[in-house]
């Protein structure tokens, strides 16, 4: 078991990364800051997986809360409309912003 | 003598409704009926073992869910080991969640939670049986995260802007439950019939429950 690296209420961001082949994060996803809103737990890696591979390296799976105008900054709803989203750790990196 | 049919037919013949074989198989359907054939030839399991695990998911209905949110909606104890460990509480009632863990997410007068899959189409089949056509559609999909209201709007569920809409995008080795509010109305209703309240679409979160009341 690895030490999750977010703690819960961390603010975080989902990678700008766009690698080829099987990928878990949304495309529309990328880049954005949101907080972890729980450790969801360690879980096979499916980068990994797809290809036959990785079945030794578990990976911290988080549920990450971001507000929907730090998505879409012209969403037409309410400023406190939210999406949890599943995200692997190799995903994630530490924002220094105030996440929701 | 007159035609029973009630007209002559010096018309063009009806359209009739494509046979399967008449749409060319696709190249996934051939290479999934490649893969079951050579794995039954080479003896991984038998053509009865994938007919029955097939008939298992068929057998699969809301009913299993409804089950599960009524007895939430009467049993504040079973709630809370629902929204710990959803399998768990579902194994309690005799219904296989499988093995992939189900987190259900509960709506309250300040949250509404509804589900998509972004990336495919994961829906807790063990609980709901197999998704909807449009849940596996692109519009549902890209929309759905986009403008959420708009989309609930068009299910007929219009939610005040005090109320936080929260969408889940499933993208793990997760499946996601909706556990609706119990409608008003229901305070004299058993289980049983408050299971009838509970629809597949307000488990994916796209409505909610009807009220007796009307």
């Amino acid at each position: 078991m690895s030490v999750p690296r977010f703690p819960v209420g961390a603010a975080v961001r989902i990678r700008r990364a766009y690698p080829p082949g099987h990928v878990r994060a949304p495309f529309y996803l990328r880049g954005c800051a949101g907080a972890v809103n729980q450790i969801v737990g360690e879980m096979g890696d499916p980068e990994e997986l797809a290809y036959g591979r990785g079945k030794g390296q578990p990976v911290t799976v988080y549920r990450v809360r971001l507000r929907q105008p730090d998505i879409w900054p012209d969403y037409a709803g309410p400023p406190h409309d939210t999406l949890v989203v599943d995200v692997y750790e190799n995903w994630l990196e530490a924002n220094g912003e105030e996440g929701p | 003598m007159s035609d029973p049919h009630g007209h002559s037919h010096s018309h063009p013949p009806h359209p009739y409704q494509p046979d399967l074989e008449d749409a060319p198989l696709t190249h996934y359907q051939i290479l999934e009926l490649a893969v079951a054939e050579l794995l039954i030839e080479k003896g991984i399991f038998t053509g009865d073992d994938m007919r029955r695990v097939l008939e298992n998911i068929d057998s699969r209905s809301p009913a299993d869910g409804a089950k599960v949110i009524a007895r939430a909606w009467v049993d504040p104890e079973f709630k809370s080991r629902l929204m710990a460990d959803t399998n768990a509480a579902a194994a309690e009632l005799g219904i296989d969640a499988g093995t992939i863990p189900i987190h259900t997410v509960e709506n309250t007068p300040e949250v509404h939670n509804v589900i998509v899959c972004t990336l495919c189409s994961c829906y807790p089949r063990l609980l709901l049986g197999l998704p909807p056509d449009w849940y596996k559609s692109r519009a549902y999909r890209s929309r759905l995260v986009r403008e959420p209201r708009a989309v609930l709007a068009e299910f007929g569920t219009e939610l005040p802007d005090d109320i936080e809409v929260r969408v889940h995008d499933s993208t793990a080795e997760l499946r996601y439950l909706v556990l609706p509010m119990r409608p008003a109305g229901t305070e004299g209703l058993d289980e049983a019939a408050l299971a009838d309240f509970v629809t597949r679409d307000c488990m994916i979160g796209v409505t909610l429950p009807r009220s007796p009341d009307g």
